[in-house]
């Protein structure tokens, strides 16, 4: 089977939701999920998978308990985020105080 | 992967929460974006390769860095203290650029660039229509190109991309990290890797930025107070010249009462000033930052904790940590490697090297890291136990004495210390006998005046007696550029001068 090798950087649009995400970490794209239909570059409306609406957040980092998905939400959206039907957490990132 | 994308977030978040004040004149994240995105169209219309901007900080500077972003060309800003000929020659190695340009800075002519006036730009980007652009995310293009301060010889070109300086911004700051009342100034040129990162840094965290185009203390502290600010980034000299400034002035620190951070960097602070400082504002959380234009700014943090400890502990390890740059951010290594390459282990001084995502290396192209992705800094440093960085100068200014190697730093921290001493830089001068021997610079403290001899016997007493200055010249201010680096170039030149 070929692998969609989705490059950091690109973005992905829920089907369900206005959510919106970045790769970070090269990535997978056709396991990528938000609300419980595929996210795309452009994708079509979908219906929503009811149970998997908790929502993501604009500047959350989202990551997969193996730590091989690392994705950038750059876009709210009620829809919430699911690599292979596992659903992603928020990373804790250590508070740094601002250098700049 | 664009840095415009944290502009673009920050507008999504809290469009018209303050981004910028300036002059009097505020700015939400709305108008910064639909600002930037009319430059963008602008800049990509305009058949060039780079954009560019001589001027002092304005608004300008946002709007030309996310702009350029956004039409993927790399932005260069350019030192604007310059002499007109340095000037001339950079523009040439940018032709064909979108050149914005301030009132006060000359006239230039490019064979096929483009050269508008800032006031200009400024009427074009802040009114008309809204206008939509799709920008490239493409993490290996060349966000920014910031020509080094050229302390050495002709300025070499760091070449920054949207990778890099991602990386930096995600792995070290919160997104709408900051509260709405939250401001922080910013008096570094615009020209220096400080300001591009105070610019992202502050949009990613939704924080208003208040800015000070041409630094003055007194002017620094009454925007403090006027805009309530609650964190500010200073080079050593500017906080130097706070420090005076309050001493002589009517203003009590405690009036800053909404000042609640200042980090400093782009310099080595002397351990005095930051402990005067520490003292004068118990309240205020410092942090030091160490990085270099090559690794998209910051690097190593001596953050708040590690100061108030360094400040109360009587163990002389922890107090000396106030002359570290701290340890490295959770994304970044550090080693010290010595002349042959070899990896040292603490307190072994050698060169810093570096590594992690936010780190280029590169120059116009020609990239400088090793096989592993090791950046050599040629800054010169050592480890201790905890892995706190300390920094010894650059390697290039290693005065090497009969095959010893001296740190200059180490002879000038010492006589920081010394209460008739101002300030002191000590620099190799070529000896027949020894290749290279001290010589010293040094400032006397103002009604203070003390013996060539004195000053021989304490650095013979603390240091070995290599350390020792050959000559000493006193004068009444070492040279240093707007960011707070000491010119030893110029210093070198006194000792060439007094032997011919």
């Amino acid at each position: 089977m070929e692998i969609n090798l989705l490059k950091p950087g690109t973005r992905l649009k829920s089907a369900v939701c206005g959510a919106e995400i970045m790769i970070i970490k090269a990535t997978d794209g056709d396991g990528l999920s938000c609300g419980g239909a595929a996210m795309g570059e452009s994708p079509g409306k979908a219906e929503a998978a009811s149970e998997k609406m908790h929502g993501c957040l604009i500047g959350k980092r989202y990551v997969n308990e193996a730590d091989t998905v690392e994705v950038l939400c750059v876009k709210s959206g009620e829809g919430s985020l699911y690599y292979n039907e596992a659903e992603l957490m928020t990373k804790d990132t250590k508070k740094l105080p601002s250098s700049d | 992967m664009n840095i415009a994308l944290f502009l673009q977030m920050a507008t999504d978040a809290c469009p018209d929460r303050c981004a910028l004040s300036h002059d009097g004149q505020n700015y939400t994240y709305k108008e910064l974006f639909a600002a930037s995105k009319r430059a963008a169209v602008k800049f990509s219309s305009a058949d060039c390769k780079y954009v560019s901007l001589l001027d002092v900080s304005s608004p300008l500077v946002p709007v030309a860095l996310m702009g350029a972003a956004m039409a993927g060309i790399p932005y260069v800003p350019i030192n604007y203290r310059l002499s007109e000929e340095q000037i001339g020659a950079l523009l040439e190695r940018i032709d064909p650029a979108y050149l914005i340009i301030g009132a006060n800075e000359g006239r230039y002519t490019f064979d096929n660039g483009v050269i508008q006036s800032s006031s200009d730009f400024m009427n074009d980007v802040f009114s008309g229509d809204d206008v939509e652009i799709d920008w490239h995310e493409d993490p290996a293009a060349v966000a920014v190109q910031l020509f080094t301060s050229g302390t050495t010889g002709t300025p070499k070109a760091a070449t920054l991309r949207h990778e890099h300086l991602v990386s930096y911004i995600l792995g070290t700051v919160e997104f709408m990290g900051a509260a709405e009342e939250d401001a922080t100034l910013v008096s570094v040129p615009p020209y220096h890797i400080a300001a591009i990162s105070a610019v992202m840094s502050n949009i990613y965290a939704c924080r208003q930025i208040v800015l000070l185009p041409a630094f003055d203390p007194g002017e620094w502290l009454r925007l403090c107070i006027e805009h309530a600010v609650s964190s500010a980034f200073v080079v050593p000299t500017m906080l130097t010249r706070i420090i005076e400034e309050l001493d002589q002035s009517i203003i009590d620190p405690r009036a800053l009462t909404s000042l609640q951070s200042i980090a400093y960097g782009g310099g080595k602070m002397p351990v005095p000033v930051i402990e005067r400082a520490l003292r004068l504002f118990p309240h205020v959380n410092f942090t030091n930052a160490y990085g270099l234009t090559e690794t998209s700014s910051t690097i190593t943090l001596l953050d708040p904790d590690d100061h108030r400890a360094a400040i109360d502990h009587d163990d002389a390890a922890v107090h000396a940590r106030l002359g570290s740059v701290g340890k490295s951010l959770p994304s970044v290594e550090i080693e010290i490697r010595d002349d042959q390459g070899k990896p040292v282990g603490p307190w072994e001084a050698g060169e810093i090297y570096v590594r992690g995502p936010q780190v280029s290396g590169e120059y116009e192209g020609r990239s400088v890291l090793d096989a592993h992705g090791w950046f050599p800094t040629r800054d010169a440093g050592y480890l201790d136990d905890h892995r706190y960085l300390y920094l010894s100068g650059r390697v290039d200014d290693v005065i090497v004495r009969g095959g010893e190697n001296i740190s200059p730093g180490e002879i000038e921290d010492l006589l920081h210390r010394h209460p008739a001493v101002a300030d002191a830089a000590a620099v190799g001068m070529p000896s027949e006998e020894w290749g290279e021997v001290v010589a010293l610079a040094l400032v006397e403290a103002s009604g203070q005046q003390v013996s060539e001899d004195e000053i021989r016997a304490y650095i013979r007493e603390h240091l070995r007696s290599s350390r020792v200055p050959e000559v000493i010249h006193h004068t009444s201010e070492l040279p240093y550029n707007e960011t707070g680096k000491l010119l030893r170039r110029v210093v070198r030149e006194w000792f060439q001068i007094e032997r011919d």
